[in-house]
């Protein structure tokens, strides 16, 4: 390990690290624009010039190497006069418009500007301008303040995989532009507004909105797929402003999809704020008290055999614990959290997770997509397994319909499925909800199992899910009990008047037009379609209006904190649950959130570990038979509306649009 | 004067045939195959023993920078020929490859066998139309004589060379951005290190070398090391073909030998100054990058490596750029900074940002809308530019600048103390 001396300290690191990074783990901060941990080195911005001795000039301590014995100064003169150097060339072509820019306050420039700046400008001459750009309803630009660092371009390219940025013309009159003047089509181009260390690339629906320092900062998860990325919620008053990623090496590293990061303004839209009941075909908005009673008196005359309830996609562990206790308390062993009806076997948990990890993607070296598109079902995800392409050699097949996605990967059918992965030795497959939704999703599932049964320190069975609550819901069982009917048997009940009462907890994604003449309690924040068909709206929280505990697709436990307050009456689910328990006569012993916390603890021990991938144990699941040849159906036709949440937002929609819009012929993977 | 009998280009002026057959007829493909089967360490020291000092304008010895290449490579290594001569007021590169395209095709040979090179690869200036032509030409006449190809001479060595044109941009003629070019991308110089003799040219090790250099590397191996290495001052040893361009009476490219005075040079072969020597203003002794001399320099300077650095100039390309008194200096270097401008790549900012600083400062000192505190400034201007870029192109900016205000700051300051003494309705 090469030993080296920075500003008068030693420090010993290992070969191949850079100056840079060998001075942060001196805790010595070296200014920087172009470089980022993350993406491939430009060493193009000069900020972050370094002296060494013997070295004829300062070297580029983001690109430089270390070498054993090598003597860095940072603070010496001659460093600093190339630091103040670079930094008023970068501000005499910058419009120095920080009162009207959004970056004012986060700004990369602003800060080093005023650390290693001038006080004044020399510049005499006239400034460059630049022509406005459209990369889509998501990225504003103001290019004039571009200082060129490519950071969005080696994002785009190396992480996204799409190679729609670039930089045209050359010397002063350099620009970044989308290579044929289009909209950005990558379902992570966003990341760029975070990357871009000055105003050049901001947030469209968020612009001229706030000033960070106005922001109260929420961390918290998301909800809007099954990743859990971990995301900051940044608000004011009683408004969601914005979403942006948190940390999280496991899981989104730093990297969030444009739907996490842009739904959020669905979430001021078509929001139930008031209990209602259906009178005479028409909706009324009543208090709580009367829609309690309104439930009360119908659960009153019908058997517990005749109430069921289904549990949606957004739906938290808290109140589905709250909900699962009550339909117990009354009888009813009705109920399930899949409303897909996606085939999982609850007693295995090692059968609908994500068992590798998404980390874990990492270490395999061949991988197996069978029934599922990762680029638009789990944006994350399909960026690591395109982080791990691009490190090599590592390939990719899948089953299923022709796929566009951001490496290449080989189309094969179920009977080459063993040929593929058979030399590998860390192979993984990955299982998507098309293939369990079938009816032989167990046979799959076991045809699956078959392909990498474990080995020592690798296990590499997973499924990709699509909904929040489902990894939760199958460790709190809340799957049919005992004769209990399951989701398809419920809706077949409801048309043929079997079951009276349905309690559908944030459950959108099923035929409302099966539910008959069924009495349907819905509890959710949305105006969705469940609502629409109900009897009685029972108004709740969405994933920012609670504090809430979801379970990603690797089983992993993660809490999601409330940022804002519910509107108007809605209230916390799972007190809603607890409330009406009360009402009925069946008082839950939820007192507090520590009393239903503890109760999830009691279900299931593995709620205890938050932020943690517990493995798995392995044991037989799925079951054999013959699997239909007719090709899987991907599950997600249209990225940006999955959801009650996204479905309402006005910024999904425009993306929607754009997509449609960009009629070119389909990008062949890189 | 250097004696016709030892010069290397003897068609430099394009009098004779160019094709093999005239080639040969000078003398080159003599005996390649000999050269060649006395192996690599043998070539390479011979290079070394010559003095040849590479005439692209850095002036790196060339056997030096040749034995850097791997002795033994899992990847094939390739030798690049940098033919995107581009720097104004050369045209030495040109002239070779239009009237004497075996010298260096021939040379590709000799380097390549010397660098157990896989293939060559000529990046050829876009711009150069009839020239290409005639290159391509030689490569297929040698091909078709077995000179190159399988078993080159019949040596046993394998040995492709291949022509790629440039589109015209003077950052490809830089070495990092060139192999950018090359390899299709657009043309903005990489980071060093990794330096090309251990990932260059599609990563593999690569060595780029100028024409002129290797266009005398055969001649230099026929005739001996010692035989080159008698002409010019120590470390500075050989012949050099010199462009003299400008205000001369007669402009040419001539080759003479090294550390032959300016002065001489001038008169010798190009009919003197305009209006005698004493009508000359200033010279840029090697190419537009190279900071300018005043005539009290030009007087008695060497026109070699040691002694133009010494004067804080360079030999660069060779290309003597020659000023008479007619000239306005400040407009001249103001055009020469907007040519800077407008070849920089754009990629790192000093040289994105400071080169059109330096040219708009230029124009309004040529004109004298300036203060005098304005020629401070854009002094330091170039200090901020210059050893701060990523490739060699800041430097290449900021020298002729430096130069101008070293040697001409009286000029400057009297022409904006005329324009502040006019009268502003005078506009």
């Amino acid at each position: 390990m090469p030993k080296l001396t920075i500003d008068g300290r030693e420090v010993e690191v290992p070969a191949n690290t850079t100056v840079l990074q060998a001075a942060q783990q001196l805790g010595i901060e070296i200014p920087h624009f172009c470089y980022h941990q993350r993406l491939a080195i430009a060493g193009n911005c000069r900020m972050c010039l370094v002296e060494q001795e013997k070295a004829p000039k300062p070297i580029a301590s983001c690109a430089q190497p270390v070498s054993d014995g090598m003597v860095v100064h940072t603070q010496s003169e001659r460093a600093k006069k190339a630091r103040h150097g670079v930094m008023e060339f970068l501000l005499i072509n910058h419009p120095l418009d920080c009162p009207i820019c959004d970056q004012g306050g986060e700004c990369d420039l602003q800060d080093q500007a005023m650390a290693y700046g001038f006080d004044r400008s020399r510049y005499k001459e006239a400034k460059r301008a630049v022509k406005e750009k459209d990369f889509g309803p998501l990225v504003a630009t103001a290019m004039t303040r571009c200082i060129h660092c490519t950071r969005c371009v080696r994002f785009l390219t190396d992480v996204a995989g799409v190679s729609e940025l670039g930089m045209v013309n050359r010397g002063e009159d350099s620009e970044i532009t989308t290579y044929v003047g289009m909209a950005l089509g990558s379902e992570l181009s966003a990341n760029i507004i975070d990357l871009c260390p000055v105003g050049a690339l901001t947030s469209k629906p968020y612009e001229f909105i706030a000033r960070p320092w106005e922001l109260r900062k929420t961390e918290s998860v998301d909800v809007l797929d099954a990743v859990g990325s971990n995301i900051r919620i940044d608000s004011r008053g009683g408004a969601v402003l914005r979403v942006l990623p948190r940390l999280h090496e496991d899981i989104n590293e730093e990297w969030i999809s444009d739907k996490t990061r842009f739904a959020l303004d669905g979430l001021k839209r078509n929001r139930l704020d008031r209990p209602y009941v259906r009178r005479n075909g028409k909706l009324h908005e009543v208090e709580w008290r009367e829609a309690f009673a309104v439930i009360a008196e119908r659960a009153a005359q019908v058997p517990g055999s005749r109430i069921a309830a289904i549990a949606g996609d957004l739906a938290d562990c808290e109140s589905m614990l709250a909900l699962k206790e009550l339909m117990k308390a009354l009888g009813s062993a009705n109920f399930d959290c899949r409303q897909d009806g996606a085939y999982a076997d609850p007693r295995v948990r090692a059968s609908y997770i994500f068992n590798t990890g998404i980390a874990g993607i990492e270490q395999a070296d061949r991988c197996l997509l069978i029934g599922t598109n990762p680029k638009v079902e789990a944006p994350i995800i399909n960026a690591r397994l395109r982080k791990r392409w691009l490190a090599g050699g590592f390939k990719v097949g899948y089953v299923g319909p022709a796929l566009d996605l951001t490496y290449p990967a080989q189309q094969i059918d179920m009977a080459g499925a063993a040929a593929f992965l058979k030399d590998a030795k860390a192979p993984m497959v990955i299982v998507g909800t098309s293939a369990l939704r079938r009816k032989d999703g167990a046979a799959i599932l076991a045809a699956s199992r078959a392909l990498v049964e474990p080995r020592e320190g690798w296990n590499g069975f997973n499924v990709l899910q699509l909904a929040a609550s489902r990894v939760g819901g199958l460790d709190l069982g809340f799957v049919p009990g005992q004769g209990g009917r399951d989701t398809a048997a419920i809706l077949a009940g409801c048309e043929k008047g079997e079951i009276d009462i349905l309690y559908l907890l944030d459950a959108d994604e099923i035929d409302t037009t099966k539910l008959g003449k069924t009495f349907v309690i819905y509890q959710g924040h949305h105006g969705d379609s469940g609502a629409r068909r109900a009897d009685v709206i029972l108004p709740g929280a969405a994933y920012t209006e609670k504090d809430a505990t979801y379970v990603n697709t690797e089983g992993r436990v993660q809490l999601g904190r409330r940022a804002v307050f519910p509107p108007g009456d809605a209230r916390e689910d799972w007190a809603i649950v607890r409330a009406l328990s009360e009402a009925l006569g069946k008082t839950l012993p939820y007192n507090n959130l520590r009393d239903v916390r503890a109760g999830l603890i009691a279900a299931n021990p593995l709620f205890a570990h938050i932020d943690e991938r517990v493995p798995a144990p392995w044991s037989a699941f799925g079951a054999a038979g013959s699997i239909d040849p007719a090709p899987f159906v991907y599950p997600v036709a249209d990225f940006y509306r999955t959801d009650a949440i996204s479905r309402a937002s006005p910024t999904m929609a425009a993306c929607a649009g754009a997509v449609a819009a960009k009629a070119i012929p389909a990008r062949k993977s890189a | 004067m250097l004696a016709d009998k030892d010069r290397v280009f003897t068609n430099l002026y394009g009098q004779f045939d160019w094709t093999l057959k005239g080639a040969q007829a000078r003398g080159d493909w003599d005996g390649t195959k000999d050269l060649i089967l006395k192996g690599r360490d043998w070539l390479v020291n011979e290079v070394k023993n010559s003095g040849l000092r590479g005439r692209g304008g850095a002036g790196f010895p060339t056997g030096l920078k040749w034995s850097f290449m791997p002795k033994q490579s899992d990847r094939p290594c390739y030798l690049v020929v940098n033919a995107d001569e581009s720097e104004p007021g050369t045209c030495k590169d040109r002239d070779i490859i239009r009237n004497d395209p075996h010298k260096l095709v021939e040379g590709c040979l000799l380097a390549g066998a010397a660098m157990g090179a896989t293939a060559g690869y000529i990046y050829i200036r876009g711009e150069f139309y009839n020239e290409a032509l005639n290159l391509q030409a030689a490569i297929e006449q040698a091909y078709a004589a077995g000179f190159l190809g399988k078993n080159a001479c019949g040596s046993g060595f394998d040995f492709d060379l291949y022509l790629h044109r440039g589109a015209g941009a003077y950052i490809c003629g830089e070495e990092m951005g060139l192999l950018e070019s090359l390899e299709g991308k657009p043309g903005k110089p990489r980071l060093k290190p990794p330096f090309p003799a251990g990932v260059g040219l599609f990563g593999c090790p690569s060595t780029v070398n100028n024409v002129e250099t290797l266009a005398v590397v055969p001649t230099i191996l026929r005739r001996g090391a010692p035989w080159f290495a008698s002409f010019g001052r120590p470390k500075n040893e050989g012949t050099k073909v010199f462009c003299i361009s400008g205000h001369v009476n007669k402009p040419c490219n001539v080759e003479e030998a090294m550390s032959i005075p300016l002065r001489e040079l001038i008169e010798t072969h190009a009919g003197g100054v305009r209006g005698g020597w004493d009508n000359l203003l200033a010279v840029i002794p090697g190419g537009s990058s190279m900071p300018v001399l005043s005539k009290s320099i030009a007087d008695t300077i060497l026109m070699d490596f040691d002694a133009l650095r010494d004067a804080k100039s360079g030999l660069g390309t060779a290309a003597i750029v020659v000023m008479d008194k007619s000239t306005d200096i400040i407009k001249a270097f103001a055009r020469i900074a907007k040519f800077y401008k407008h070849e920089s790549c754009g990629q790192c900012t000093p040289c994105r940002e400071g080169t059109g600083w330096m040219w708009r400062m230029l124009e309004r000192i040529a004109k004298g809308d300036a203060d005098i505190s304005d020629i401070d400034l854009l002094q330091t201007v170039t200090t901020q530019i210059e050893g701060h870029t990523i490739c060699a192109f800041g430097e290449g900016a900021a020298w002729p600048v430096q130069g101008l205000i070293r040697h001409f700051r009286p000029e400057m300051e009297k022409r904006i103390a005329e324009r502040g003494a006019r009268p502003m309705a005078a506009e």
